[in-house]
């Protein structure tokens, strides 16, 4: 494998006090490679909606520190830390999030507008990066003129088309039926491949082991197992 | 395991042109469709997003304009009657031409009837640099109606000949018919108020003393909306039912290179229990009565500040919760990685579209207001200054809308975008 985009060293997370006081991850030690494709399990409640908050520079840890490309985010502010996520991160979420009044063109477009990077290159990129999804032919639709697999590919299209280091996906299956799932691990599994991106999946759907280059299972808020193998036959 | 590649199969073979016509057709269409939405828009999209956001809503948009529409309506007539106001009480000063008003100490204004000698002339011309000196009288009285009942007219006295306060934009008649005793001039605006329906010739009674209209004015409306009527000197005098001996008001027209405050110094050194006012200062002293010290001035501004202060509210309402529909969106552009700049121009984008689209339909509806004031007694005067300021105030109104919003997305957790 390449080298670490995302690395959580003995992360922690409670939230609350007193009575109500929770402990939502535990010493997690996770690291994101360029490259790999890494499959997030867990059952409900598990920690994996908090752990993928943190290391997508959402969420700061209670203990533990997080590094992106070698940026620690120990101590950054709201400000500092949506700059590593515009620089490094791209994120999918499972009810896509794509805006309503913008076309898929205009939202993966939005993607480099926040970055500032406007204009025909950026046009070009995008339109290059619909169409790698499939989706050329959509480009002028909006969300509600498209499917859930077509709007989840926009969702991927905007999430890859800055090219960040590291792409999280929250159950980005879960609304979709097997044949879009499918679809959609393809491409995140392709982006590892081809791109070298770091991509992690969260998810609690064992369809789609067969993607990944690593399983982590936590339960607890703890890591209870780590997979480096050939699942393909899973 | 292909699908993805299928896609992209597909996605070269529309490229490519060889899934056919339709295919290809649909394809530059969407194409075109992209580039129009987005070519126009290089710069960011921060203003599509802002427009769209407001667009989606319509009910909301229109709610939100008619708000500011209101809000600046209002503003623009309670200033356009301050400013209609101002004019009216200083006309008489502003069409008169001299160098100095001569009034008694308690004279607050043109209409304030005061009584001066006439042999005060005299002491007056005496005063080094005095030229000229020119009577005349202003006071209230009462104009008999065709049915019998009266009503208040104030009368302006002065001599034709002598230049002094005199009527003008005379549309019918003459102003000189005034040097003809028992002959009037009046504004076309208080004809039914004056129950005068033939213009010149008409005939009329002041004070049970028979009247002649000898000439028609247009425009010349008075504060108190009370008809002024010109009349000579003599005729005035009696329609008031003032002595001979007395005067309401001199003008002093100076010698060519007489310094005014000099002059005015001496004159107020000589004479007692008057006032020496130069124009400037009798149209402030009549300004500084009407508008603060009767409160009429006070209760227009604090209308227009009532408008701006209810045109803030109904906007800030309506970005606010345009806001919460969209937090979603907020969170994901927050998600995304977008910097808090990024995000209040979104939102201030909306509020400035708002007041831009709001100001220009209210400044329409107070062009049709000043229009249609323009004959009335009660006139709306807008003035260019008057909208470029309204404009800059309507801007900050709307931006100041604007704050609720930012706070309500600056506490929004991108974390959120995970739990739904």
């Amino acid at each position: 494998m390449t080298e670490p985009v995302i690395e959580a060293a003995n992360v922690s997370k409670s939230f609350g006090s007193g009575p109500a006081w929770v402990q939502a991850l535990k010493n997690v030690n996770l690291t994101l490679n360029g490259g790999e494709l890494t499959v997030l399990m867990g059952p409900s409640g598990s920690g994996k909606t908090t752990l993928l908050s943190i290391l997508g520079c959402m969420l700061a840890p209670s203990g533990g520190t997080v590094r992106v490309c070698g940026t620690s985010t120990s101590g950054a502010r709201p400000e500092e830390l949506a700059k590593i996520r515009r620089q490094h991160i791209g994120f999918v979420f499972q009810a896509y999030h794509l805006f309503s009044t913008l076309t898929a063109a205009e939202n993966v477009l939005l993607a480099l507008d926040v970055r500032g990077e406007r204009g025909p290159k950026a046009m070009a990129k995008t339109e290059e990066t619909l169409a790698s999804v499939g989706l050329t032919s959509k480009m002028a639709s909006f969300p509600r003129q498209l499917s859930g697999g077509e709007q989840q590919r926009v969702a991927i299209a905007r999430a890859i088309v800055a090219e960040p280091s590291a792409i999280l996906a929250d159950e980005p299956t879960a609304a979709l039926d097997a044949v879009n799932g499918q679809a959609t691990m393809t491409i995140l599994s392709t982006i590892a491949k081809e791109r070298g991106r770091a991509v992690l999946v969260v998810t609690h759907d064992p369809r789609l082991f067969g993607f990944a280059d690593r399983i982590v299972h936590i339960e607890d808020g703890s890591v209870t197992r780590e997979q480096f193998t050939d699942l393909k036959s899973i | 395991m292909n699908v993805a590649s299928d896609f992209m199969l597909n996605d070269k073979c529309i490229r490519n042109g060889v899934r056919g016509g339709d295919a290809a057709a649909t394809t530059s269409l969407s194409k075109f469709h992209f580039s129009a939405g987005t070519e126009a828009l290089n710069m960011s999209l921060v203003f599509t997003l802002a427009l769209r956001n407001l667009f989606q809503d319509r009910l909301r948009f229109i709610a939100s304009l008619m708000g500011i529409v209101f809000s600046v309506v209002l503003v623009l007539v309670q200033m356009g009657l301050y400013f209609g106001f101002s004019g009216m009480i200083t006309t008489m000063i502003d069409h008169t031409s001299t160098d100095l008003w001569i009034v008694s100490t308690g004279a607050k204004y043109f209409e304030d009837l005061s009584l001066l000698n006439t042999r005060m002339r005299d002491r007056l011309l005496a005063i080094e640099g005095v030229s000229e000196v020119v009577p005349g009288v202003v006071g209230f009285s009462a104009w008999s109606l065709p049915d019998g009942a009266m009503t208040s007219v104030v009368v302006v006295g002065s001599d034709v000949a002598d230049h002094g306060v005199s009527p003008w934009n005379v549309v019918e008649g003459s102003a000189q018919s005034l040097a003809t005793p028992g002959t009037v001039v009046i504004d076309r605006t208080y004809f039914d108020r004056l129950g005068v329906s033939g213009g010149v010739g008409a005939t009329a009674q002041i004070r049970a003393l028979p009247v002649t209209v000898g000439a028609v004015t247009d425009g010349i409306r008075s504060f108190t909306t009370t008809p002024y009527v010109f009349t000579d000197l003599r005729g005035a005098r009696a329609y008031i039912g003032l002595p001979g001996g007395f005067t309401s008001h001199f003008l002093v027209r100076l010698k060519p290179g007489a310094d005014i405050e000099r002059t005015r110094q001496n004159i107020l050194s000589n004479i007692s229990g008057i006032q020496a006012l130069t124009p400037d200062q009798f149209r402030e002293q009549s300004r500084s009565f009407w508008l603060f010290s009767t409160g009429a001035g006070a209760a227009l501004v604090a209308g227009a500040l009532l408008g701006v202060i209810v045109g803030t509210v109904i906007v800030a309402q309506t970005l606010y919760s345009s806001t919460k529909d969209h937090l979603y969106e907020f969170a994901t552009l927050r998600a995304m990685g977008a910097s808090n700049s990024y995000i209040y121009q979104v939102i201030i984008c909306q509020a400035l579209v708002n007041a831009i689209i709001g100001f220009v339909i209210a400044a329409l509806i107070g062009a049709a207001i000043v229009h249609f004031t323009a004959k009335s007694a009660l006139q709306v005067v807008i003035t260019p200054n008057l909208i470029i300021e309204l404009f800059f105030v309507t801007i900050f109104m709307c931006i100041v809308s604007a704050i609720t919003a930012i706070f309500r997305v600056v506490r929004v957790d991108p974390a959120i975008v995970l739990t739904r």
